[in-house]
């Protein structure tokens, strides 16, 4: 796991970086350097990892599958390309640019923890990894008092829901008497269940479903969301949150699969409430900011089927899910950093003044909602086909697909500002050549995901 | 490899096209449609002796290919599709749009996916297809459309999507009940639904089904059309209406019916019922409109509604007939919609209270008219008398009693569609006369299409062969 010492040292580097260096743009450039050379390090991982053979790291506590590694590697490779997007939005942020590059290599760590944990107290390590740069990244647009409120709603669901993680261990540990996420599985059977664990395992899922923000822990979502500042949102809204479904289905695939009689009904309830939560509320929003946090919500009701079934095509669905939903967010993110407005109304006539930018965000809008050739359409694809193969669970399937329709409406809404509607959008700065080849990039690669999916799944 | 150009063709040049402005993308969609209609015509041409396979990888580890097949059925809509395309294209040389690149672009997309929906093979792309050409569409009536377009439209998208979904959620059912690995080809996907129980069969006709309903339109599913087919360009009209409905009707013939025999079996009642309800209901509806273009709109859902009642009756005659009546029906309502938007054009007005004497300010538009409406109520020696007669016949022979019955209440369909096909002529082309308000008759590419319409009217109504030969392998294979 050369990975997790890179990054760390890697935000080492870029904390040094933010009082040697003076030049902001200077210091976004170390910054994509180092993600690249992050990138690099994955795939140095990558090939020198035998398939088939997981690897034990430090005393056990993590445990190396290909499969992790090839989703370390796929989130690092949407990292640089969050990196290279909004880099220059990163800039405007505040004052302490290279802090917020070490703050998200640092997050990375956290999700290369959670994507190899084989240890619950590694599971608590990396959540708590992920989520305390997080919290400062919320507020560092400091004279908006949005983004306070942000941080601080944040840091307190956050630290509350860590206090109910860290039970939820401790009475696994007094039912399973070990932390070693493998070794419970001999221990923890169905038909002697210890009361104990099944609070432990109910504990946990909450935390997690808090995490991934499902309903009904998904209140701080769209505050915290809407108030930060819209890069560390769309940073937040995609890899983190992928990293917090894979280190979720991680522990429920592996150690909890035989158990899934208890926990299956309530997760599908928690899926179904998602879904309609996220899709319901984004409806009535009127900021594309807002919506997109909804969407959010919604799109983790989806990425919740593939922890519902258990099964070899869920590892696949979370990770084609986890790459489809990350850079379409990211995409559209990007664009919408670009406007003054955040409402609908903000993005009128697009299409008739930056005809590449309209474009682009379209066919990421088209991804979230699933159209086909798109990569959201695979993704949706593979984490039904999950639940399907599973048997049961039926009704939820065509639930979900009646809400993805609902979907369509709001995407759609913007679609429809930015083609048929007149206006002028202000935009807060000029769209360069960089910034319109990075868009066609991101482009490109919903495309593949969409044509291809199975480039993106080659090592598992 | 001959049927990857029908796709490729039309999608290249649409893209193209984007890039393009003013008439040189009306001559490259000119051009591109007349070279679809061409190897359109080489298929079904070629296969009166043995289908085309077309067949390529594409996604191994779900079972699906790129797989492509023109049998009888496919080609012959292929070939209607390019027909019709190309029509729609010569019709509109002398039109101005805003933004052509974008316009012909997305008519040349969606053409593409026209013929994919109808040369697919495997599900998956079936319903890739399926999906790729509702977008195009979308996109045209929202930008091109009349003043509710957007609405309007968007409620045509959010229905026919619902029911893509639904459709797609079936398809990986049925997907996962294959034998050994998950496969979406055609032949495994209809011995994985035969072997299911029929209580399976049942609850999951109406996930598939309600996709092609919505498309169809079969009422009650059918509120989108009307308000749709009337605030659309009218080549999108012709689209939409000629070819999309098309692909209902044929996803039913070829993913619905030989998919799950038990479920339609059981169900087929309720569906005819539907149908028939919708045929009168459309026909009475359509009595009382004076807008032509939402008229022939009722219309055309009362025609699609015999189609449907037919296919669920299970008879063999029927099934053949459903065949050659959607080449007909295509051909005949594109023939309207380009009467339709003459008198737009010309008269600005498509109230037919306002309009009146047609026959003596525009005789050769008027006679045009005439011959398309009275081919569009059936009249023997024009093209659908052969198919409603097929119809009626296949209602007729049906395996069910009860069809007797749902039989004469259809049979009031063509009555009730001659007195509003007769009464708007009426209203329109005699009378006193209302003069133009610019124009004067038929322009030379307007004459063309209409005339490549009429002898296609004239010559299958008085020698189908060619057409019932096409299609009669296939029409007893999906009845056994």
């Amino acid at each position: 796991m050369k990975a997790i010492i890179a990054t760390t040292i890697f935000g080492i580097i870029m904390m040094f970086a933010s009082f040697m260096v003076n030049n902001k743009s200077a210091i976004s450039t170390l910054a994509v350097v180092l993600f690249a050379a992050l990138l690099g390090v994955n795939i140095w991982d990558l090939v020198t990892t035998p398939a088939n053979a997981p690897q034990l790291f430090y005393n056990n506590m993590l445990r190396v599958e290909h499969y992790s590694l090839w989703f370390n590697t796929l989130m690092t490779g949407c990292s640089l390309l969050y990196v290279l997007l909004m880099g220059k939005e990163i800039q405007k942020v505040g004052t302490h640019v290279a802090e917020y590059f070490a703050l998200i290599l640092f997050i990375l760590c956290g999700v290369y923890i959670l994507s190899t944990y084989n240890n619950l107290l590694m599971l608590f390590i990396g959540i708590e990894i992920l989520s305390i740069p997080q919290y400062i990244l919320a507020g560092s647009d400091k004279r908006n008092l949005k983004s306070s409120e942000a941080s601080l709603k944040y840091f307190l669901m956050g630290a509350f829901s860590t206090g109910i993680l860290l039970m939820g261990i401790t009475l696994l540990y007094g039912a399973a008497r070990t932390f070693d996420i493998t070794e419970m599985v001999s221990i923890l059977h169905s038909d002697a269940l210890n009361p104990l664990a099944l609070a432990g395992i109910m504990f946990i899922m909450i935390v997690l479903s808090f995490k991934v923000s499902a309903a009904p822990m998904h209140m701080w979502t769209p505050d915290v969301y809407d108030g930060s500042p819209t890069p560390f949102t769309a940073y937040m809204a995609t890899i983190v949150k992928a990293a917090a479904f894979f280190a979720f289905l991680r522990l429920f695939q592996v150690s909890f699969n035989s158990l899934s009689e208890h926990w299956t009904i309530i997760l599908a309830i928690i899926t179904a409430a998602t879904l309609l939560v996220g899709n319901v509320t984004a409806v009535f929003q009127q900021s594309v900011k807002r919506m997109l946090a909804y969407s959010s919500i919604a799109q983790a009701g989806f990425m919740l089927f593939a922890i519902l079934a258990v099964n070899a095509i869920a590892w696949q669905g979370i990770i084609i899910y986890a790459v489809a939903y990350s850079v379409a967010t990211i995409g559209i993110f990007s664009v919408l950093v670009k406007l003054k407005d955040y409402t609908y109304d903000g993005f009128n006539g697009l299409a008739k003044k930056e005809p590449l930018l309209a474009f682009t965000a379209s066919i990421f809008l088209f991804s979230l909602a699933g159209i086909p050739l798109t990569g959201g359409f695979m993704a949706k694809y593979y984490v039904v086909l999950a639940v399907v193969q599973q048997g049961h669970l039926l009704w939820l399937v065509i639930f979900a697909l009646l809400m993805a329709a609902i979907s369509v409406y709001y995407y759609f809404r913007v679609i429809i500002a930015m083609y048929f509607k007149p206006g002028t959008p202000e935009l807060t700065s000029q769209v360069t050549a960089g910034d319109k080849l990075m868009l066609i990039v991101t482009c490109i690669i919903v495309l593949l995901l969409g044509i291809l999916p199975q480039l993106f799944l080659n090592n598992i | 490899m001959v049927l990857i150009f029908l796709i490729l063709i039309p999608l290249l040049t649409g893209i193209i096209s984007f890039t393009l402005k003013g008439d040189g993308a009306k001559a490259l969609a000119l051009i591109s449609s007349i070279l679809t209609m061409a190897v359109s015509a080489y298929v079904s041409g070629t296969n009166y002796t043995a289908p085309i396979t077309y067949a390529h990888d594409w996604i191994p580890i779900l079972g699906t290919q790129f797989s492509l097949v023109a049998d009888g059925m496919s080609s012959m809509l292929c070939l209607l599709t390019g027909i019709v395309v190309m029509v729609v294209m010569i019709v509109s040389v002398n039109k101005t749009v805003e933004k052509p690149g974008a316009f012909y672009g997305f008519l040349l997309l969606s053409q593409a996916g026209l013929m994919g929906v109808f040369l697919a093979y495997d599900a998956l792309l079936f319903y890739v297809f399926w999906e790729l050409a509702l977008i195009p569409v979308y996109f045209l009536c929202s930008q091109w459309g009349g003043e509710k377009r957007i609405p309007v439209t968007f409620k045509f998208f959010i229905y026919t999507f619902v029911g893509s979904l639904m459709m797609l959620a079936g398809l990986i059912y049925l997907s996962t009940q294959t034998q050994g690995v998950s496969s979406y080809a055609w032949g495994d996907i209809v011995r994985a639904g035969t072997s299911l129980s029929p209580e399976k069969q049942q609850w999951l006709f109406w996930l598939i089904f309600i996709a092609f309903a919505i498309k169809m339109p079969i009422f009650p599913f059918h509120t989108w059309q009307p308000d749709t087919y009337e605030q659309s360009p009218t080549p999108v009209t012709i689209i939409l209406s000629a070819l999309m409905v098309k692909m209902g009707l044929y996803a039913i013939l070829r993913w619905l019916l030989p998919v799950l025999p038990a479920g339609v079996a059981y169900w087929s009642d309720t569906v005819v019922v539907l149908a028939v309800i919708g045929i009168v209901y459309a026909s009475c509806i359509a009595i009382v409109q004076t807008d032509i273009k939402r008229l022939i709109a009722y219309s055309s859902i009362a025609h699609m509604g015999l189609m449907a009642a037919v296919a669920f009756s299970g008879s063999s005659v029927g099934m053949h007939g459903i065949m050659v009546q959607m080449f007909n029906h295509g051909i005949t309502i594109t023939g309207m919609w380009i009467i339709v938007s003459i008198i737009e054009d010309r008269w600005g007005t498509r109230d037919m209270t306002k309009l009146g004497g047609m026959a003596t300010v525009a005789p050769k538009m008027a006679i045009a008219f005439v011959i398309i409406s009275l081919a569009s109520i059936g009249l023997p020696l024009t093209n659908n008398f052969i198919g409603e007669f097929m119809l009626f016949n296949g209602l007729f022979s049906g395996t069910e009693a009860n069809h007797m019955v749902m039989m004469a209440i259809a049979g009031l369909g063509i009555i009730l569609g001659a007195v509003y096909t007769l009464n708007m002529i009426q209203k329109t082309t005699y009378g006193e006369a209302v003069a133009m308000l610019k124009g004067k008759d038929v322009s030379i590419n307007e004459y063309l299409g209409l005339a490549i319409i009429i002898s296609l009217v004239l010559f299958l109504g008085v020698y189908p062969k060619p057409l019932l030969d096409l299609t009669s392998g296939i029409a007893s294979m999906i009845v056994k």
